[in-house]
């Protein structure tokens, strides 16, 4: 029976007021734990349409074997109602999370790179799909039927094949194009721009060396980083050295642009004052060749953070720096990426000068999304000049105060870049933390320029984007880059009926270029089911992706409706879909009883998380930027992301065996789980804490700070742990190390003592408690979801 | 004082002034009778080798709107000690200083040879002179390195205490940081944008930021001074800055086939106009311009950057078809005015082979007082040799170069200032000696000349404003002060006063004593300068008919001639050489633009407004010499007979030099006679030539185009444009074989100039 809880029956029974036991109601770790056994270690073969593939917290290994893996291509559910009636009654909504350039682990194959000759790749006549498996080869393979429009396309000579008895081509399985479902064309010069084969790409690292951060002494930290990090640029397989070029700009409130041609004996420098209208001063020698241009480069890292050194400019402008990468890379007639590392608020006499318009009173109101909307104007420019070039920015930000990130992000957010934060830093405790980001965004791999079509077919259509990204028009996705971590989710509505035995097809095509320089297009093709039957449509749900789904488009509309309308909706429509399975699949039983689907039966802890977010939680104490910031982060986020963000991983330390490989099982999070005895590790992807127990055993704390009890440890214990030689405290920094490697982003070590104050910021992930600034328990979350239920079916 | 020869060359040389009449008729009816104007040539720092400065100040009228200088012409009561000013007659007792003073014991300024005399200004800080380079880098690889050379050169030659800053252009403009160790560190503006004064001095950070409140107040310019890092004393920064120069690349932006080179010298020089504004306000500065093409970009452009579109032409000119023209010409006006206003003088090198839009910015150096050279090539030795000579120093070592001056006129009352003609730039002071009359920069008895040196002449015009029947007191005599404020290369400030003064004649019953006193030479400089003048705003045909008809009444006036009987006419010996002057001169490039490019005339016309009396003549009426074995080198007739086949001519212009071989000379030489030793004296006379025009090279500025030539060699054609084309295809057959060259010209002779001439003037009619 699909509506039961295992180990729960007839779980919340009963009237809310009475005390419930936390562990009958569903639980995360336990989900994932479940999956892991069932599914962990295993081979997952993408043979079969609308299957539903393991959580993403379960580590298993992808056979393409016709759709796109789960890793590219993750779906709110994987049977589609036939009807846009079905669908509106459900209220399921129906999306795909894409991830398009996402990593593969060692043991899958790369995509296979498939030319079609000068023709370029062979595409439907009437919707442009590309040649894919879902093609009807018909007349003996002559001509072909596109599976997306139907039409009726001729089979170009020179890709002739003659058919088997099942209809298939011949070489079906020498042509990955038609028996894989992911794999990349390489694309003719029709698909550059200007016809003209692109340059290599290249990176423009643009240092703020206004006062605070030559002060912070981050610039010397950043120019010591770049003389080791350049050498590791990413570089197309088999390459032997990065074809990547690289740029130097420094700026307060003028810019400094610099001159590293090989042939020089120093560096040049150049000063452009005039940030009204910003140009590149120089053409040849600003983007070079790392490897030719070494000496002259490291002379001038040696020299950028003396050159400041008594400087006490702190104002700054930012508009003008971006669009001098973006004129940079114009005149270079190529894409790239500037990696910015700015301080303050911009309020230097320039366009896209910012003004302090943070105001607290503002939250909780209607005009509370004013916060989180960028300033209209120059950076809406700036956004459109950027993709059309290219540009992507990585923006890192070392603010010690308000800056308006929502304004300042309003680039980064539109041209698949990044934004890192580090409040108020200092080179002890965030440098190593900084530069973890730093050379994880320098090494990733990424695609250029480039532009995504989702290509369905008929009867149902993508209708809206969210992500890092920049819509021109309603169809084509523009990325001026876009990495191994970006995903974006595109929701889609129904035309038409949809046929259950045909089903229904994705298509989505990525043109970009690769680090190398060269064009190429990236297809992910997936295949779902279709149904008229609500019960298979929940069965075949995803709550990772459904939440991802609701995270995003929840953060988009805060932007245009007051943050209250927004939770009120998220609560509407999670005991409408809920209210929809009660009535329609579950089997009659008493109304008192919450009955959730299978698939989904831990969404309203991720429901309950997800309204708890900085964003969504009306509170005056949460800064202004954080929640902006966090905002941002997340409509670029993948599904493994967003879960993690979502519901952190609550570890136990204090009885790890230290013998074992194995990480140790998370528990839920909530302070119920934590004993005083205890150690715990939490993390979300974006920060981490060891929280030690008011008692924890002096053993552990011995063989861990090297210190005999909690009370002795110092303030610089507070970040980092010792590098100690017991097996505790390898296996404990070994645990971290990994998460640091696995996540995208570097995040922070944080270590709290029960009761002390920092405690409080550990606290607010313990998602399954009342939040700190507002929001339900899960528990009482669940009881107010099941009123809302009972309501809607009376 | 026998002649007026000599009374002329005693003036000259004492006082560097030459009047065109030096006796002046008493009334202003009178005086406009004369035709020419009363009217001098002044040269303010004619060189003296031996007139000593002396080391004190002025001693000056009290009088508020006179505040004339102390001079020999003073009416002085030594014993009451008192003096009394001749312009305004106001009596002013003698400072305190001046108590020592008697008849046998007079200070300087009081003693009549020092008509003229120099005072050096103790007070005031003496600030260093600026040179700033300003360098197109948009130029072919070996004139960018003779460039290169040039200027490193030149930094051994600048005072060491000089400042000097470096900015270069191509399609962007780069102000150089001068004091840098370890990089090398520019401001780059854009070549496209025309930008304030302000905005350039805040981009390149010399400003302040104002506090609030105190808006509006300027920075302190020593504050802003000390704070340029774009101009350093040489002595600190001429390693820094050789190694600059000398790793000077081409500009590096790709130019594609079909175009020229984008090249932003508008803005190039409105940011060095402006950084000079902001950071040395009156104080001496050049700014020296090195170009070799037209300005092809942002404001100031004078030709596209399509080399299928060319450079304006006297044509397009005329028919109006010149799109950049007016434009450039204006945004080049304003910056020049406002260099001028703080002193700051500009220099414009152009060395290319198609025209750099000279016409469009002659007025940066014309009002500036700059200089302008016009070569080929940097790599010429016209270029090298004349950039060398602009750093001469003087027989006291020092440099033949002042800045800042200011020149004031201060007349007796009959007289009244009309103008100036020269590099200078009024400034605007309307004091009583001002006439309402304007001839040439008029409207005021003050003008500045940012840059001037030992020749720069100006010309200067006078009205004389007495009633016809109020008569002058006998033994009258008109005075005129020129005192000329200066900042000395030294950099102290100096004031040179010179005061002189000219008798009075009634026009009525002493028209001969006054003709006797025209100086023909000097007259027929300023009249060409009027012309010149002129011509800048009229059309060329207009300028010519108005020096004829002056020349026409001015023979009527002064002529002796029978009524319709053009034989008769005759004219006294002091105008006997006018009307060949005026001849040259309606000939000269000067007025006629046939022949030259716009950019040659303005080059030619900035020249003609600038120099001594000497030099002025030459460009007018060149000089030529004859070489021969008939005897010593004599000066010859500028004539198309003087061109004879054994005979060598050298021909100075003033632009060119040019040593003309004969035929039979030619093939003489050609023969090589001169290698063997029984010819000896042919190769002395073949030397003999070289040897004067190199004297002639070595005190020139600029270097003269030099020229050796030879009969039916192209460049012969200097010569023939500039002869009288006495002999041409035209009347060939009438004159006799063997005697010159015929000049193939439909021009006119003198000869038949003067006989129209003759014809007007004694026509009744005209």
């Amino acid at each position: 029976m699909p509506g039961g809880f295992p180990g729960a029956p007839g779980a919340l029974a009963g009237p809310p007021q009475k005390k419930l036991d936390p562990d009958s109601i569903p639980s995360i770790t336990q989900v994932i734990e479940d999956d892991k056994a069932r599914l962990g270690g295993q081979v997952f073969s993408t043979n079969i349409r609308g299957q539903v593939p393991p959580l993403v917290t379960t580590d298993f290994t992808v056979h393409d074997q016709g759709n796109a893996s789960p890793r590219f291509i993750r779906c709110t559910t994987y049977s589609l109602p036939c009807t846009a009636e079905l669908a509106k009654q459900c209220q399921v909504p129906l999306a795909s999370i894409i991830k398009p350039f996402a990593k593969l682990p060692n043991n899958e194959t790369p995509l296979y790179v498939v030319n079609h000759g000068e023709m370029g790749p062979i595409r439907c006549n009437r919707c442009k799909a590309y040649m894919c498996p879902y093609m009807q080869f018909i007349d003996g393979g002559r001509r072909y039927q596109c599976s997306f429009c139907n039409c009726i396309n001729e089979v170009p000579v020179f890709y002739f094949q003659h058919l088997d008895h099942m209809g298939r081509r011949m070489d079906f399985y020498e042509r990955p194009e038609l028996s894989l479902g992911s794999y990349e064309f390489d694309a003719t010069l029709d698909y550059c721009k200007n016809n003209k084969p692109p340059n290599p790409p290249a990176y423009i690292f643009m240092i703020d060396v206004s006062y605070s951060n030559i002060k912070s002494g981050l610039v010397k930290l950043i120019c010591d980083e770049l003389k080791t990090l350049l050498e590791k640029l990413p570089r197309e397989d088999g390459a032997e050295a990065s074809a990547i070029k690289v740029g130097f700009v420094t700026y307060n409130k003028v810019l400094h642009f610099y001159n590293v041609k090989s042939a020089l004996a120093q560096p040049q420098m150049m000063v452009v004052s005039d940030t009204s209208e910003m140009f590149v001063p120089l053409l040849d020698g600003f983007l070079v060749n790392y490897q030719d241009s070494r000496a002259v480069i490291y002379n001038l890292l040696d020299q950028i953070p003396d050159m400041f050194a008594d400087t006490s400019e702190s104002e700054t402008v930012f508009a003008p720096v971006i669009q001098a990468g973006v004129e940079a890379f114009k005149a270079a007639e190529c894409s790239g990426k500037l990696f910015i590392f700015h301080s303050s608020m911009p309020t230097a006499e320039a366009p896209g000068k910012l003004k302090n318009r943070d105001d607290k009173k503002l939250v909780s109101t209607d005009k509370e999304k004013t916060l989180f909307q960028p300033q209209k104007g120059v950076y809406e420019q700036l956004s459109k000049d950027c993709v059309a070039q290219g540009c992507c920015v990585d923006l890192f930000l070392f603010p010690s105060q308000y800056l308006d990130l929502a304004t300042m992000a309003d680039v980064p957010s539109h041209t698949g870049g990044s934004i890192h934060k580090y409040n108020n830093f200092q080179v002890e405790t965030d440098g190593e933390h900084f530069l973890r980001d730093l050379r994880k965004d320098l090494q990733k791999s990424l695609g250029f320029d480039a532009v995504m079509r989702v290509r369905t077919s008929t009867g149902f259509r993508a209708t809206d984007f969210f992500g890092a990204v920049y819509m021109n028009n309603t169809t084509d996705v523009e990325m001026a880059a876009v990495d191994c971590d970006k995903a974006v989710t595109v929701e889609f509505k129904h035309d038409d009926t949809l046929s259950e035995e045909t089903g229904a097809l994705i298509q989505c095509a990525l043109l970009y270029t690769t680090i190398g320089g060269q064009r190429r297009l990236r297809i992910h093709n997936l295949s779902l089911n279709c149904t008229s039957q609500l019960s298979e449509l929940y069965k075949c749900c995803e709550t990772d992706s459904l939440i991802n789904f609701f995270a995003k488009s929840a953060y988009r509309a805060i932007l245009n409706q007051p943050v209250k309308n927004v939770s009120d909706i998220l609560v509407n429509q999670t005991a409408h879909m809920l209210a929809c399975y009660r009535k329609n699949c579950a089997s009659p039983s008493a109304a008192s009883q919450l009955i959730l689907p299978d698939s989904m039966k831990v969404f309203p802890v991720y429901m309950n998380s997800l309204m708890k977010t900085a964003p969504l939680v009306g509170s005056t104490e949460l800064s202004t930027d954080d929640r902006a910031h966090q905002r941002l982060s997340v409509m670029g986020m993948g599904v493994e992301d967003t879960q993690l963000q979502l519901y952190p991983r609550l570890i136990p330390l204090h009885d790890v065996d230290v013998s074992s490989e194995a990480v140790p099982a998370p528990v839920r999070c909530s302070e119920e789980r934590l004993t005083d005895s205890g150690l715990f590790l939490l993390e979300n992807g974006q920060s981490i804490f060891l929280w030690l127990g008011q008692a924890s055993p002096p053993d552990l704390i011995q063989s861990l700070f090297n210190a005999p009890s909690l009370a002795h440890l110092q303030q610089g214990h507070m970040f980092t742990l010792p590098e100690l030689d017991n097996p505790l405290s390898k296996k404990v920094r070994s645990i971290i190390g990994e998460l640091l490697e696995k996540r995208p982003n570097s995040m922070k070590l944080q270590i709290v003592r029960q009761r002390d104050k920092p405690e409080m910021l550990f606290r607010q992930f313990l998602v399954e408690d009342k939040g700190l600034h507002g929001g339900t328990s899960y528990m009482d979350f669940l009881c107010y979801v099941h009123r809302e239920i009972r309501q809607l079916l009376t | 004082m026998s002649t007026y020869q000599e009374f002329i060359q005693q003036n000259e040389d004492r006082d560097g002034v030459r009047f065109s009449w030096n006796l002046w008729p008493s009334s202003r009816l009178e005086a406009t009778r004369l035709v020419v104007p009363v009217s001098c040539l002044f040269t303010p720092l004619k060189e003296r080798p031996s007139l000593p400065p002396v080391q004190y100040e002025p001693v000056l009228c009290s009088r508020a709107n006179c505040k004339a200088v102390l001079n020999p012409l003073c009416q002085v009561d030594f014993r009451a000690k008192i003096w009394a000013c001749n312009f305004c007659f106001q009596r002013n007792p003698f400072p305190p200083s001046y108590a020592g003073i008697s008849e046998v014991n007079q200070p300087a300024e009081l003693m009549p040879q020092f008509s003229t005399i120099e005072y050096i200004v103790q007070r005031g800080p003496s600030a260093p002179l600026i040179f700033l380079y300003v360098v197109d880098t948009c130029l072919e690889e070996e004139d960018l390195q003779a460039l290169k050379e040039s200027l490193q050169m030149s930094l051994s030659l600048l005072p060491p205490n000089a400042l000097v800053g470096l900015i270069t252009f191509g399609r962007m403009v780069q102000v150089h940081e001068l004091t840098c160790e370890g990089i090398a560190k520019s401001y780059v503006f854009r070549g496209t944008k025309d930008l304030s004064a302000k905005q350039i001095q805040e981009m390149l950070g010399l400003t302040k930021p104002t506090a609030p409140g105190q808006q509006g107040h300027p920075v302190a310019p020593q504050e802003a001074a000390a704070s340029c890092r774009f101009l350093q004393p040489v002595h600190r920064v001429d390693m820094n800055l050789t190694d600059l120069l000398g790793e000077l690349q081409r500009d590096p932006w790709p130019v594609s086939q079909g175009k020229r080179p984008l090249r932003s010298t508008g803005v190039a020089l409105s940011v060095a106009v402006g950084l000079l504004e902001g950071a040395f306000p009156n104080t001496g500065a050049r700014v020296m311009l090195f170009i070799g093409g037209p300005p092809t970009q942002g404001p100031g452009m004078v030709v596209g950057d399509e080399l299928k579109i060319p450079i304006r032409s006297w044509h397009d000119i005329q028919k109006d078809n010149a799109r950049h023209l007016k434009k450039a010409t204006k945004y080049y006006e304003a910056l020049a005015n406002r260099s001028a206003v703080n002193g700051h003088s500009i220099d414009i090198y152009a060395c290319a082979l198609d025209q750099t839009g000279l016409l469009e910015m002659k007025c940066l150096s014309n009002l500036t007082g700059g200089h302008i050279v016009m070569g080929d090539s940097f790599n010429t030795s016209l270029f090298k040799q004349t950039f060398q000579r602009v750093f001469s120093k003087d027989h006291n070592g020092d440099f033949r170069m002042a800045f800042g001056g200011v020149m004031e006129v201060k007349t007796s009352r009959e007289v009244k200032v009309c103008g100036a003609i020269g590099p200078c730039v009024s400034l605007h002071s309307k004091g009583s000696s001002v006439s309402e009359n304007e001839m040439g920069i008029g409207g005021t008895n003050q003008w500045k000349l940012c840059s001037l040196d030992h020749s720069t002449t100006l010309g200067v015009y006078f009205e004389v404003v007495n009633q016809h029947n109020a008569p002058v007191p006998q033994g009258g005599r008109g005075a005129i002060q020129f005192v000329t404020m200066y900042q000395h290369s030294n950099t102290k400030k100096r004031i040179r006063v010179t005061t002189i003064a000219r008798n009075w004649a009634d026009a009525q019953s002493q028209i001969q004593h006054i003709e006797s006193s025209f100086d023909q030479e000097a007259a027929a400089v300023l009249m060409a300068r009027l012309g010149v003048f002129r011509a800048e705003s009229e059309e060329g045909p207009d300028v010519l008919r108005w020096l004829d008809r002056q020349l026409i009444r001015l023979c009527q006036k002064f002529g002796q001639f029978n009524k319709e009987d053009p034989t008769s006419f005759r004219l006294s010996e002091s105008l006997s050489l006018y009307p060949q002057f005026m001849f040259h001169l309606r000939r000269s490039p000067f007025l006629q633009v046939f022949n030259n490019s716009p950019d040659e005339s303005s080059y030619y016309r900035h020249h003609f407004v600038r120099q001594d009396l000497t030099q002025s003549l030459i460009m007018i009426q060149p000089i030529l010499y004859s070489y021969s074995f008939h005897g010593p080198p004599e000066p010859v007739l500028l004539d198309s007979s003087s061109i004879l086949p054994d005979r060598i001519l050298l021909m100075d212009t003033f632009f060119q030099l040019v040593i003309y071989h004969g035929e039979t000379i030619a093939q003489w030489r050609k023969a090589g006679y001169q290698e063997m030793p029984e010819y000896e004296n042919f190769k002395q006379l073949l030397q003999a030539p070289l040897d004067d025009a190199q004297e002639i090279l070595q005190t020139r500025f600029p270097m003269p185009r030099y020229i050796d030539t030879e009969h039916g060699g192209s460049q012969a054609r200097f010569l023939l444009s500039k002869v009288n084309p006495s002999q041409t295809h035209n009347n060939l057959y009438a004159w006799g074989q063997e005697t010159g060259a015929p000049i193939l010209t439909d021009d006119v002779s003198l000869q038949v100039f003067m006989d129209h001439l003759k014809k007007l003037a004694v026509s009744s009619s005209s």
